[in-house]
């Protein structure tokens, strides 16, 4: 079975095998740059050859769309890593030793991530995203300060926490499927318990969700279940910053949505529209709310991340063609913005040798290029046209004021809430008196501008392909 | 199944909730590793029985690597970690025993009745050994709550853990895909916590979560 779903995984497996042998930790980053290209490539080409699904894997329209941008994202993260990297080094924050671990687990994270998206098997999906949590857990700590130890403690038990809530979910799944599809393998294999999902026992089904809502949403930075996130964002490598906000919450909302479906089919379920809603109300206007009074750079875009994985969850729960299709948008539109506002931090830090907002000022002035990239994204990320994240944000706000105008007051009013607070964090940062040293920058721009660029390029004109390919997903979603 | 067989599978399970609450007053490292043994080890009769019961042969696999991997080899090297690191023997609690025990209690009767409301349909065995589980559930998120110290929050995961593994054999003929993964999530888990708990003995002297604590939050 050596199509490309499987080369998706052999080629993160493998790479992680061999980054962990390999010394030098040059040699280590091209090759960490090479897999994940090589991952992109083999997943661009599924458009191509369409391999068939089977009882383990599986690819429809739904997890194409994750699969690519995920791929893509960990490709341009693995550039920008390489030049991370190499300055850490140089500052001995980071020793070779711990570099050599820190490749082998970002393909492992790769790995994981990539089979959570294609598992067709319910069990097979939570153990990848079990991995793809301790993988991160153990990438969180690397830097052994204190922060980032009480960062990777707290993400460890609260992630556990959730994860278990997900297996006695999924095993209560199960249970609901046993009576109708027999036991063994079928009752948890995604396809045969979505053709069945009508006869399955409705009140078991709801008490899975609630337990899957509760653990995968814990995943997702739902609201109350937020905790562990700000910190592992601000306290881990910058990279692993935007493979978090971009990619591993997207995978934790993929698993939500594949449940989803499943109890869409089931008319006596409850519909997870007023719960999805109701979390993702509360998180974008708790996130937006905590955006004023945040003191590290890192941790304000970790809110703002909170902030738009709200909307996301608030657009599926919406339901209906065109907020599924808004929530899609936004959903690929925030993870490009978000990972490249990392990309810039990240350097903007280095620079400076601090990520306390107090102390960094004046950016346009002494590190231009990094300086305006980093404003373009937040403009793109508060959602100012003509931008992609503008667009995405007023199909959701436009699609559910005709249902329900009242939800749509708060969406809107959280959403100005967190433009207004990012914007007088970010304002002294970039305008104010240059503060903090001014090393030049050895950055590299190229993943940050490509993907601010894409942002650019949706919010102008977004190709027909992309749209009836997305019309096709948000149709499959109900 | 004769009425025997089920009462025995009651009667293991019901012995885990026990073992659960057992744990939550435990005010020294050691007994709780302890209980914690015993848990493990109830928990891999329950699941050999289940196994005989459903004449499920591969969940003799699963007992053993309870009985084995969490009775025996885990808390013998938590042992060892907490005298080679001189780990305070004491566990602080967050509030006091009476308390937590009147939450265990309510957590259980919850679990009773939102469980056994929604599987009418499901054979009587299945339906008690998911209400109890969950109970077990509850029971471990409860001490992972209400403790401060690093090791008996790993332990409180590690009895949550234990019942997923109920949760698991109780559903009928579900795949062993899933039960290896958890005892490999376990072993995972275990690994990762071992190395945390060095990490954290060589930056503060204490495994004792609090000592993080005072880093929450913002930078300043």
């Amino acid at each position: 079975m050596m199509d490309a779903l499987g080369a998706i995984l052999l080629i993160p497996a493998i790479s992680a095998a061999l980054l962990a042998l390999l010394p030098g930790y040059k040699l280590t980053a091209k090759l960490n740059v090479l897999a994940a290209l090589a991952t992109f490539l083999t997943s661009l080409s599924l458009f191509v050859i369409e391999p068939t699904s089977g009882q383990y894997l599986l690819l429809d329209d739904l997890n194409k769309v994750f699969i690519v941008l995920t791929t893509f994202v960990s490709f341009t993260t693995s550039v920008f890593s390489a030049s991370y990297i190499h300055h850490e080094i140089e500052t001995g924050r980071l020793t070779p030793a711990f570099l050599r671990f820190y490749h082998a687990m970002y393909q492992m994270l790769m790995f994981a991530m990539n089979l959570a998206l294609i598992a067709n098997n319910i069990g097979l999906m939570w153990v990848a995203v079990e991995v793809a949590t301790l993988t991160t857990v153990l990438m969180v700590g690397i830097y052994r300060t204190h922060e980032a130890l009480e960062a990777a403690w707290k993400y460890f038990i609260l992630g556990s926490v959730g994860i278990a809530l997900a297996l006695f979910g999924t095993i209560l799944v199960y249970m609901a499927a046993r009576p109708v599809v027999g036991e063994g393998m079928d009752g948890m294999v995604w396809t045969v318990l979505v053709k069945h999902a009508a006869q399955f026992d409705p009140a078991l089904l709801n008490v899975a969700f609630v337990f899957l809502l509760l653990g995968y949403g814990t995943k997702v930075g739902l609201a109350p279940l937020h905790a562990w996130l700000p910190d592992a964002h601000a306290e881990g490598p910058t990279p692993i910053s935007a493979v978090l906000s971009g990619l591993l919450l997207n995978v934790a909302l993929y698993a939500l949505l594949r449940f989803k479906m499943m109890l869409a089919v089931n008319s006596a379920a409850i519909t997870p529209a007023p719960l999805m809603v109701t979390m993702g109300l509360i998180s974008v206007v708790f996130a937006a709310l905590m955006l004023y009074r945040r003191r590290d750079i890192k941790r304000m875009f970790a809110y703002s991340s909170i902030e738009h994985m709200g909307i996301i969850v608030f657009a599926f729960g919406m339901g209906g063609p065109l907020a599924n299709f808004a929530g899609l948008l936004h959903m690929t539109m925030h993870s490009l913005t978000k990972s490249a506002i990392f990309f810039a931090v990240g350097h903007i830090a280095q620079v400076k040798g601090t990520q306390k907002i107090a102390e960094i000022g004046g950016l346009t002035a002494t590190s231009p290029a990094l300086g305006w990239g980093l404003m373009l994204g937040v403009i793109a990320i508060v959602g100012l046209p003509p931008l992609g994240i503008f667009m995405s944000e007023f199909l959701v706000v436009s699609s559910t004021f005709a249902r329900a105008p009242w939800l749509t007051v708060i969406l809107v009013l959280g959403i100005i809430i967190a433009l207004g607070g990012l914007f007088l964090r970010i304002g002294p940062v970039m305008f104010g008196e240059p503060r903090g040293k001014t090393a030049p920058a050895e950055a590299s721009y190229v993943p940050m501008f490509t993907h601010l660029g894409l942002v650019l390029m949706a919010g102008i004109y977004l190709p027909p392909v992309l749209v009836t390919g997305f019309q096709n997903v948000a149709k499959l979603l109900g | 199944m004769s009425s025997l067989q089920f009462d025995i599978a009651h009667l293991l399970a019901g012995s885990l909730v026990l073992a659960s609450f057992m744990m939550l007053y435990q005010d020294r490292l050691y007994a709780l590793l302890n209980v914690y043994a015993l848990h493990a080890g109830v928990l891999a009769l329950s699941v050999a029985w289940q196994a005989y019961v459903q004449q499920a042969p591969h969940l003799y696999v699963t007992a053993l690597i309870a009985l084995v991997f969490k009775a025996i080899i885990i808390p013998v090297a938590l042992h060892r970690i907490i005298r080679r690191l001189g780990i305070h023997r004491e566990i602080e609690n967050v509030i006091g025993v009476g308390l937590t025990m009147m939450a265990g209690i309510g957590l259980v009767a919850l679990s009773m009745v939102v469980m056994l409301r929604v599987t009418p349909g499901a054979d009587a065995l299945a339906r008690e050994d998911l209400a109890f589980a969950l109970s077990v559930v509850l029971l471990g998120l409860l001490i992972m709550v209400t403790r401060r110290n690093a090791v008996s929050q790993v332990v409180g995961f590690m009895s949550l853990e234990n019942g997923l593994v109920l949760a698991a054999t109780g559903a009928k003929g579900m795949p062993l895909v899933v039960e290896i993964s958890v005892a490999f999530s376990v072993l995972i888990a275990f690994i990762v916590i071992g190395i945390f708990l060095f990490r954290i003995r060589e930056r503060f002297d204490s495994v004792d979560v609090q000592a993080l604590d005072r880093f929450r939050g913002e930078r300043r």
